[in-house]
């Protein structure tokens, strides 16, 4: 018997799908024949295996969910440093190792910034493009048509962007990240989600070194969102890992993958990572995720040269800057989302999960 | 005794994958398997690992036929919580002796058929990575995620049910043969 034809026999056998008379000739030749019989046993064992497989893969999904949502709710305490008296015992105990490691690192540290400010001064930087887009006249028009067709709902200016890219939010009262040497070339900014809605937004803060930008939207059409799917990762990701992004280089959100193909960005720049994924003008400012739906970077540019060369700025710098925007003024309290619940999920429904929190960022 | 009964459904309910259910066991024995690693040179993620891992000990069990617990599912929690962790602690060469909050245990060597169940569900996991595209994603969507096959031959884009169906089963056939022979490698 064709094995094709007997695997599909099985199947259909355990699923109890078979008249009774085929039953009956399955059985007789089953009887008759044990080689047939230990293929069936074969079948049975691995069909078996697979939907055992199935369950455990969604049971553990549920268990990553109802373990996400009780972290939410303090039940589960979240990741944390060690207590003091830890910390003491380790600084006595590697106080001599600490301070030679610690003048080695000045040392270096001197001489390799030096280094590439001589380096950088002869090279220049001309190989490396911003990932922001310009926008063609036919594309504003769309948007104008877009408009028109919302206006009897709210009458509002029309936004007639000259610039594209893309941000996400790190607050569901409104508070985005992207590049900024996008915002820098905004007069005015816009964001749009993935349905279509626009909204106005402000930049409240920017930090050219580690090319990120904080945007607050402030417009009152925007309603809070609760339930951010993914997390800001803060420690750094692995050689190796792979990653995926969102962004809008073109009207309509576009996923990318690839992985982590350095630990440090454009001439050894330690606060961003080199990555090969596939991006183009416009996905400036997309967030760079790992399987586990983790915040792990900021797409920020591409090398125009070499093919498939990508920078992005460490998620890190996300923490850093919200602590300069804290010092900045108090009044702002962003909360940053601290668990994930796009892990154990595939990647579709994990896009699924989170698209409608990645923005277009446009302006003129 | 009724209240074994109540948490034998409960168990039940667990291996039907009752969100419910796995939510008030974590309300119910979560804090006190936290104090328990805090107390032991663990951290707050140690903790969440090893009750997720304890979390799976239980759904094998409850999705054996004929399984009941014989104690209170909260010593049977800590029991193999206390387990695990043991071995954790030895594998990281941190082993001191145990700061012990809860007098009754019952033993469970039998976690190490955990570990066997666990490395089946690997050698199926790595089969599967094995087989290659596109009958990865073919049988991941017929088997795991359950979706029907006029579904899937939209998908995939095969021109009807029926050639999809030839193509999942020529895919079982190699997910077969590489099942076995790790399986058999592994034995």
């Amino acid at each position: 018997m064709d094995e094709l034809l007997l695997i599909e026999a099985v199947e259909r056998y355990l699923k109890d799908e078979m008249s009774a008379q085929e039953k009956t000739f399955f059985e007789e030749i089953r009887k008759n024949n044990p080689a047939v019989d230990q293929m069936v046993v074969e079948h049975t064992f691995l069909f078996n295996e697979l939907e055992k497989q199935s369950n455990v893969k969604a049971y553990k999904h549920s268990l990553y969910e109802v373990e996400s949502k009780l972290a939410e709710e303090g039940l589960i305490s979240k990741s944390q440093l060690k207590g003091k008296a830890k910390v003491v015992f380790l600084w006595r105990k590697y106080k001599k190792n600490i301070a030679v490691a610690a003048s080695i690192a000045v040392l270096v540290s001197l001489v390799t910034t030096g280094l590439i400010i001589t380096y950088n001064n002869k090279v220049g930087n001309t190989a490396v493009t911003d990932l922001i887009g310009k926008i063609k006249n036919t594309e504003i028009e769309v948007g104008k048509i877009k408009d028109s067709l919302k206006a009897n709902k709210i009458i509002r200016e029309t936004p007639k962007p000259d610039f594209r890219a893309t941000g996400f939010l790190i607050d569901g009262k409104g508070y985005l990240v992207t590049n900024a040497h996008v915002v820098n070339r905004m007069k005015t900014i816009y964001v749009e989600n993935n349905k279509g809605e626009y909204f106005t937004a402000v930049s409240i803060y920017t930090d050219p070194e580690a090319d990120l930008a904080v945007l607050k939207i402030t417009d009152t059409a925007f309603k809070t969102m609760i339930n951010l799917p993914y997390s800001i990762k803060k420690t750094n990701a692995e050689l190796g890992e792979q990653i995926f992004t969102l962004g809008y280089p073109r009207n309509e959100i576009v996923y990318g993958q690839g992985y982590v193909s350095a630990k440090s960005g454009n001439e050894g720049d330690s606060t961003a990572y080199q990555l090969s994924v596939s991006v183009n003008p416009g996905n400036s400012g997309g967030p760079v995720l790992n399987k586990n739906g983790e915040i792990i970077g900021i797409i920020t540019s591409k090398n125009s040269v070499a093919d498939g060369v990508v920078f992005a700025a460490k998620s890190k710098n996300i923490f850093k800057l919200l602590d300069a925007v804290k010092k900045d003024s108090d009044t702002l309290n962003i909360k940053l989302p601290a668990n994930t619940t796009l892990k154990g999920l595939e990647r579709e429904q994990q896009v699924k999960k989170m698209e409608e929190f990645v923005f277009m960022v446009v302006g003129n | 005794m009724s209240n074994y009964q109540q948490e034998n459904e409960s168990l039940r309910g667990l291996a039907a994958n009752d969100r419910d259910v796995i939510e008030a066991i974590y309300r119910d024995n979560y804090p006190m398997i936290q104090a328990f690693i805090l107390n032991n040179s663990g951290n707050s993620d140690e903790a969440r690992d090893i009750f997720q891992e304890a979390m799976i000990v239980l759904y094998e069990k409850a999705t054996l036929e004929g399984f009941e617990l014989n104690c209170q599912l909260k010593t049977f929690i800590y029991s193999v919580c206390r387990r695990l962790w043991l071995k954790r602690l030895q594998q990281l060469q941190r082993y001191s002796s145990l700061v012990e909050n809860v007098e009754d245990m019952v033993p469970v060597e039998e976690d190490i058929e955990h570990e066997k169940h666990n490395s089946d569900f690997l050698l199926m996991e790595t089969a599967m990575n094995k087989i290659g595209e596109p009958c990865k994603s073919l049988l991941d969507a017929y088997y795991i995620q359950k979706k029907n096959m006029q579904e899937i031959a939209g998908e995939f884009g095969y021109t009807n049910a029926d050639n999809a169906k030839t193509q999942k089963y020529k895919c079982l056939l190699r997910l077969k043969k590489l099942f076995f022979a790790q399986y058999k490698n592994g034995q």
